[in-house]
């Protein structure tokens, strides 16, 4: 597998390790030394990686270190925030997102992101929720092909069978787990490319977790997802690849497995032994 | 501490909490004085005639205030019509697109507008309109009205909009949707509930105000004649009869001023009760 | 643009307004919202350029003196505000003294020593004071009160306390004393809402290390609580004296209208919306419509001068809360 390490504070260039490599891996979305501040405060300093296509990517690390931040500049969230500012270049495809001519808004219904809190827009009903992201887009649309799209997000949301018989009742009136994977179905809904996950289970009770894990599994097939999460054992759980990140920066990027038998970073090992954070 | 200075502060106490609850119970005694009389007199005198008919010339008893009550309907829809747009849209202004530099110069240059006395108000009307137009009019009521409603509806809409959770418009932009679309399919159906709170006092409130009424309005012995025209409206009849020497007419004023009282506090009842039950 | 074909239903190509139509739509809707805005912006500074242009025949004619004159002529065409301005002040000044004890009162009423059950309805009932037009509190006023000062309550005070220039002259009932007191009536909501909202913000802890140590109800208020929101109790006054100076109807239907600079409580007077609300649909003539107009800018400078200061004190009262105690 290949995989690309960065480490700036130790000074030493990147070392490329190449264990068997197996033909061509995609990487869908490339950081490039990207950096972030909150006006003046950095909160990501210089961080390059590339996220597998079609995987799980889990980004782990203490409260503060920046993952939250990280995430939300893969789809141009960040800039939304107050005194939000980007340097450096994340690639979609090879073309970066924060190119000159480039839409933020096109950008966000190619990587779509779910957040900690569950919000789901409680004026609107349970249908319309999933079908707000093309709703809130399109001038018109045929009533029939909605039905059809709600569905279908629904269903890859694993959260059809609860609310087929009450589509039209308001999205507020889902328990916290429900909501959040109607929060799921409706990023689906827009066929996103990525789907990034800031904390997503966070705010829920074990056995919604559990669910929202296996479906994270389940769409891995279909979406790239990438999740943040402070969790460790969730990480280890369901992610194909894990970046550890450390007061904004990137200490060390690697296959989950061996991120956590084996960690080559001592901050690294010392984080997932629970030495602190 | 010696058992008279305990005693005495017992009783300092004692006596500067009644006298609290008196002052509460004052506020309310008054309260009570002035919607009792209003209801004593003024319902006596309220009768379906009162409603129907039109007002009689001077010395004629008898006669109502049809043309009144047409006319304070036309003012608020019409200072509505006006205002509401108005408000609204700066209230979004002021809420979610306005650079905060400017947005609080806005905010700020509102907060005076809302402060500036209804009578200077009703001046700047007449200035504006009466005097170029060498009439009284409807419009210039209407705009007199409106202009006390606009900083009123702004603020109060701009205060809806910012209860709304951040989380909500973040939800809303990370499905690519644009900003605009965001804020009139999420903000501000959140935020409904508070908006027309805030619209329904205002309301309430310009349909009680007489002084801006006075010289733009005028009132008419003709009933209601056009927008262009003088109009009569509840509260300026009140004021109009309740100084004239008539005794017919000050019982008129009475009913009439039950009447609009009706109105006012039924509206501001229903409104706060039913906001109050929603954030409990 | 799908990362994986899963055999999936869904074929509907993403038609969207995203892109450049996106980013314009956010400009016009940016633009129009702003516009909008503007004219609030614009509203007020029409307000006073209109207002300037309409009283300047007068302030061409009197210049300063306009405020220290004592005529009002329309026949001579010569006018003067002072009595107008000394009524607006005294009427207000006489419902403040009477407003405020009973207004701090009831706020510390409502905030320290009621219980919910009681605290709820006697807020809501206060606010419904306020929300009375004040047409209607004027009728009461003219009918209700007046009579009611006439005797019992002035000619207690004439004949008791009539050694006072305050308190001489014929009892009319309607005059400065009416004024103010139905002015207090309308006043009394606004400072007891705001102080009582004052009050609450204050913190618990300050409370109970009072009752630690072994205060009364009575003297924690008295020595913390309302130390401790001194400005915004302040700033509730002033808020309070700018709707009074401001308010026109019910002082006109109780002041009397009488043009005169006396010193005794009785005597009926004017303030300046009083006159303005009484005269200006008969006036005619630039100067003395001028006249008019220029008292309504002064009474626009002060009650904007009077709202400025009592927004400044509340809202120091609450940043400083906020920052640290």
């Amino acid at each position: 597998m290949l995989y690309e390490l960065t480490n700036n504070t130790t000074g030493q260039a990147a070392p490329e390790r190449v264990i068997g490599a197996q033909g061509n891996t995609k990487y869908i979305l490339e950081v490039v030394k990207l950096s972030a501040w909150y006006g003046k405060a950095k909160a990501v300093n210089d961080i390059s990686m590339k996220i597998k296509a079609q995987a799980i990517t889990a980004l782990i690390g203490p409260s503060g270190c920046g993952k939250s931040t990280l995430i939300r500049c893969m789809n141009r969230m960040h800039e939304v925030s107050d005194g939000g500012k980007v340097s450096g270049q994340v690639l979609l495809d090879g073309s970066d997102i924060y190119g000159r001519e480039v839409d933020a808004v096109t950008i966000r219904r190619r990587i779509g992101m779910v957040f900690q809190k569950p919000t789901a827009f409680p004026t609107m009903s349970i249908f319309d929720n999933v079908a707000s992201g093309i709703n809130l887009t399109r001038l018109w649309y045929r009533k029939g092909e909605l039905q059809d799209l709600v569905v279908h997000s629904l269903k890859k949301a694993a959260l059809w069978e609860e609310v087929k018989n009450k589509l039209n009742r308001s999205g507020a009136s889902l328990s916290g787990g429900q909501q959040q994977r109607l929060c799921i179905a409706r990023a689906i809904a827009i066929e996103p490319e990525i789907l990034l996950m800031d904390e997503p289970c966070s705010a829920l009770d074990p056995i919604s977790t559990l669910k929202i894990e296996e479906l994270m599994l389940e769409i891995k097939k279909d979406y790239t997802v990438v999740i943040v999460t402070h969790n460790m054992q969730q990480a280890a759980r369901v992610s194909d690849c894990t970046g550890f990140l450390l007061l904004g920066e990137l200490i060390e990027f690697a296959p989950t497995k061996e991120l956590f038998s084996v960690p080559h970073d001592k901050r690294t090992e010392d984080y997932i032994t629970g030495r602190f954070g | 501490m010696s058992e008279a200075g305990r005693v005495r502060r017992k009783w300092t106490n004692r006596i500067m909490l009644i006298l609290c609850g008196c002052a509460v119970g004052l506020c309310i005694l008054i309260l009570a004085l002035i919607v009792g009389y209003t209801v004593a007199k003024g319902a006596n005198y309220l009768n379906v005639d009162f409603l129907t008919h039109t007002s009689k010339p001077v010395g004629e008893i008898g006669g109502g205030m049809r043309d009144e009550i047409y006319g304070t309907f036309i003012l608020v829809g019409l200072a509505s019509v006006i205002a509401l747009p108005i408000g609204l849209m700066a209230g979004i202004y002021l809420a979610e697109f306005g650079s905060p530099a400017v947005a609080s110069v806005v905010r700020f240059i509102a907060d005076v507008l809302a402060g500036v006395p209804s009578i200077v108000v009703g001046v700047f009307a007449y200035a504006i309109l009466v005097r170029p137009m060498h009439t009284y009019s409807a419009l210039s009521a209407g705009v007199a009205l409106a202009i006390i409603m606009i900083p009123v509806v702004a603020r109060t809409a701009e205060e809806a909009m910012r209860l709304v959770p951040n989380s909500m418009r973040e939800a809303a932009l990370a499905l690519g949707i644009n900003r605009w679309r965001a804020v009139l399919g999420v903000v501000v159906p959140g935020a409904l509930t508070g908006i027309i709170t805030g619209i329904v006092l205002a309301v309430a409130r310009i349909a009680g105000e007489t002084a801006p009424l006075i010289f733009t309005a005028l009132g008419s012995a003709f009933g209601v004649q056009g927008l262009l025209q003088p109009i009569g409206a509840l509260p300026l009849q009140i004021y109009r009869y309740a100084l004239s020497p008539y005794p017919d007419w000050q019982q008129q004023a009475w009913a009439a001023a039950f009447l609009l009282m009706i109105l006012v506090l039924g509206i501001n009842i229903v409104v706060r009760s039913v906001s109050r039950r929603k954030s409990m | 643009m799908k990362c994986s074909d899963s055999g999936t239903t869904s074929s509907i190509a993403v038609k969207d307004w995203s892109g450049r139509r996106g980013r314009l739509g956010d400009k016009i809707f940016l633009y129009l919202t702003f516009i909008f805005a503007l004219i609030i912006a614009v509203s007020l500074v029409a307000l006073l350029i209109v207002l300037n242009i309409s009283a300047w025949p007068a302030i061409q004619k009197f210049g300063v003196s306009f405020l220290t004159s004592l005529d009002w002529d329309p026949v001579k065409e010569v006018f003067g505000a002072l009595p107008a301005i000394y009524g607006t002040l005294l009427s207000s000044i006489i419902a403040l003294i009477i407003a405020v004890p009973i207004s701090i009162g009831s706020a510390v009423f409502l905030s320290e020593l009621a219980p919910a059950w009681i605290r709820e309805p006697c807020s809501f009932l206060i606010e419904m004071l306020a929300a009375i037009p004040s047409v209607i509190i004027g009728l009461w006023g003219l009918f209700v009160l007046v009579p009611f000062i006439r005797s019992p309550i002035e000619s207690w005070l004439g004949s008791h306390l009539g050694f006072l220039p305050l308190f001489q002259g014929p009892l009319f009932g309607l005059g400065f004393l009416a004024a103010g007191i139905i002015l207090a009536v309308m006043v009394v909501p606004i400072i007891t809402a705001v102080s009582r909202d004052v009050m609450r913000a204050v913190p618990v802890t300050q409370r109970e290390a009072m009752y630690a140590l072994g205060a009364t109800r009575w003297e924690t208020i008295y020595r913390t609580v309302l130390p401790y929101c001194r400005s915004g109790l302040l700033g509730a006054v002033i808020l309070g004296l700018g709707r009074a100076l401001g308010e026109t109807m019910a002082v006109t239907m109780v002041i009397g209208n009488s043009y005169a600079l006396t010193s005794s409580l009785f005597s009926p007077g004017v303030t300046i919306a009083s006159k303005i609300a009484s005269e200006f649909s008969e006036a005619s003539g630039d100067i003395y419509i001028g006249s008019l107009v220029e008292l309504a800018l002064v009474l626009f400078g002060i009650t904007l001068l009077v709202n400025i200061i009592a927004r400044l004190m509340v809202w120091r009262m609450i940043s400083v809360k906020a920052t640290g105690e």
